[in-house]
């Protein structure tokens, strides 16, 4: 399983799920499941529009992910926020079912976008997602504690001078960014398993918010290499070990809380 | 009356929203040290007034002029379950929640939460999950969260809701003592003014947008009351109790009284 052509999609896998841990934890403490659901699906149609206009995907993906995220943030100032992720969703597949149709024969490249592709990466493609992953990262890094403090409470992070309004406006462009590195790699439908299973399991496994961090990266990394790993051997698609080990990690989390709760 | 020992002082005051006028010349001052009752029933702008004093909702017309730092007891906030943040945690967030950087362990940070948590009574549930806790504990942590940095004013928005009547008298107690013991001027709201009759100075009340203020002998009154609430209110005396009571179906069907028991509090 270490073969040459195995070891960029380790390598690639590997920085991905480091992210998708990091982001994933402020994702679930912030109730953004759903637009951490929709952002992947609503930027997939980037990839078919850059394909159409003959540029990189991953610039379709980027700019599709910023129009969700500038979409969503938009309409949630006058709509609930789960509607406005919603709409946006509805008007970017819809945008996608065109450029689909209009690039014709794009089967499968839209396979690819929704299960990933982790064969075929290439030395090429990992460094820009390195770099872009490590910005996303000291970012997290470095609003760690406002972002918890208007996780707790956006009044209680007004007052402190944190404005709710950018911090939800930046941390969101984080998981567009994220959302866009990973999609070609991991796919659509993945991105989503790996930011919410782990981060959910390692919040109910720690009551540190460092530790809960570490734990929602450690994890993500675990379901990785251990559904790659699962994969190779059995010959059954990643995307089934990858969602099965994440609900699996999740429900002895709750368990355990539950247990620990009662003792 | 604007003498340097006035922490807040709001003068006529006006904010308005989109169609409709929630404050209208709203003027009172706070001393050092003094308990003040934000009384007004749900919808009469008492978070209004006070995230305005915060500068979290912009005045139509009017100032604000504070003196020294401001803390600030949010409405409940409904935790999540499973937040990965103890208690001490939320208290620590109270004293950098928004310096950027990661959390470094750091000794003198601990001494000041573990101080603060032992001011509010909180040390026992310490380095418990903050969605585990009950309502009243809940608050003594945000109070130990709004305090942490010393501020001179303290302001709470309905901290006394849902909380039992043990909850209640604790909370109380613990917002008195800092305005006696440390010269905080804390400023409450609550719809329900008995419980905060033994400990307040004075009163800020709120009814259609305007403001009743006072100290609280010559406010808590028969004749003031009923005139403010638009409704007969007793206010009894017994042995050195006060009991503010509103007449109605209680007079009518006395067994009503039980179903809605009144606290009895002291004005010292």
């Amino acid at each position: 399983m270490f073969a040459s052509y195995m070891i960029n999609g380790w390598i690639m896998a590997t920085i991905i799920a480091v992210l998708a841990g990091a982001v994933g934890l402020f994702v679930v403490l912030r109730g953004m499941s759903f637009a951490a659901h929709a952002l992947p699906l609503g930027a997939f149609p980037g990839a078919a529009a850059a394909n159409l206009l003959g540029i990189n995907e991953l610039w379709g993906l980027i700019g599709f992910s910023g129009l969700g995220v500038i979409g969503i943030t938009q309409l949630a100032q006058r709509q609930r926020r789960d509607v406005a992720t919603a709409l946006v969703l509805m008007a970017l597949l819809g945008l996608g079912t065109l450029f689909l149709s209009l690039s014709g024969h794009y089967a499968q490249g839209v396979y690819a976008l929704l299960f990933g592709q982790l064969v075929s990466v290439s030395r090429a493609q990992i460094w820009p997602v390195l770099a872009l992953g490590l910005v996303i990262l000291v970012a997290i890094g470095i609003c760690f504690r406002p972002l918890l403090l208007s996780t707790l409470s956006p009044d209680l992070a007004a007052t402190h001078g944190v404005s709710p309004k950018r911090t939800d406006f930046g941390f969101l462009l984080l998981v567009g960014a994220a959302t866009a590195m990973a999609l070609p790699v991991v796919g659509a439908l993945l991105v989503f398993s790996l930011m919410v299973g782990p981060a959910a399991a390692a919040r109910s496994l720690t009551d540190r918010p460092a530790t809960a961090l570490l734990l929602s990266v450690g994890l993500a990394l675990l379901t990785v290499w251990a559904s790659i790993a699962a994969a190779y051997v059995s010959d059954w698609p990643i995307g089934f070990f990858v969602g099965a080990l994440a609900a699996a990690f999740f429900a002895v989390a709750q368990l355990s809380r539950r247990f620990r709760r009662a003792a | 009356m604007n003498t340097l020992a006035e922490t807040l002082t709001v003068s006529q005051l006006s904010v308005s929203f989109p169609g409709r006028q929630v404050l209208q010349d709203v003027s009172f001052s706070l001393a050092s040290g003094e308990v003040c009752g934000l009384i007004g029933s749900n919808g009469s702008g008492k978070t209004t007034l006070l995230r305005t004093i915060l500068g979290l909702q912009a005045a139509t017309s009017g100032t604000v002029h504070l003196n020294g730092a401001v803390g600030y007891v949010p409405q409940k906030i409904a935790f999540d379950m499973d937040m990965p943040l103890r208690a001490r945690d939320v208290v620590g967030l109270g004293l950098d929640g928004n310096r950027l950087g990661l959390p470094l362990p750091s000794l003198s940070k601990r001494r000041k939460v573990d101080a603060m948590l032992r001011a509010v009574g909180a040390e026992a549930f310490a380095d418990q999950r903050i969605g585990d806790l009950s309502g009243g504990q809940q608050q003594r942590v945000l109070i130990a969260h709004a305090m942490i940095r010393r501020p001179r004013l303290l302001l709470l928005d309905e901290p006394l809701a849902n909380l039992d009547v043990r909850a209640v008298a604790d909370i109380v107690g613990l917002l008195n003592r800092f305005a006696r013991e440390e010269g905080v001027t804390v400023l409450v709201s609550a719809h329900d003014m008995n419980p905060l009759l033994s400990v307040m100075d004075r009163i800020v009340y709120l009814a259609q947008g305007r403001a009743a203020t006072g100290r609280t002998e010559t406010v808590v009154r028969t004749e003031v009351l009923s005139r403010l609430y638009g409704h007969h209110i007793d206010v009894i005396r017994v042995h050195g109790r006060v009991l503010v009571i509103a007449a109605g179906a209680a007079d009518e069907i006395p067994i009503a009284v039980e179903k809605h028991p009144v606290h009895v509090c002291e004005i010292p």
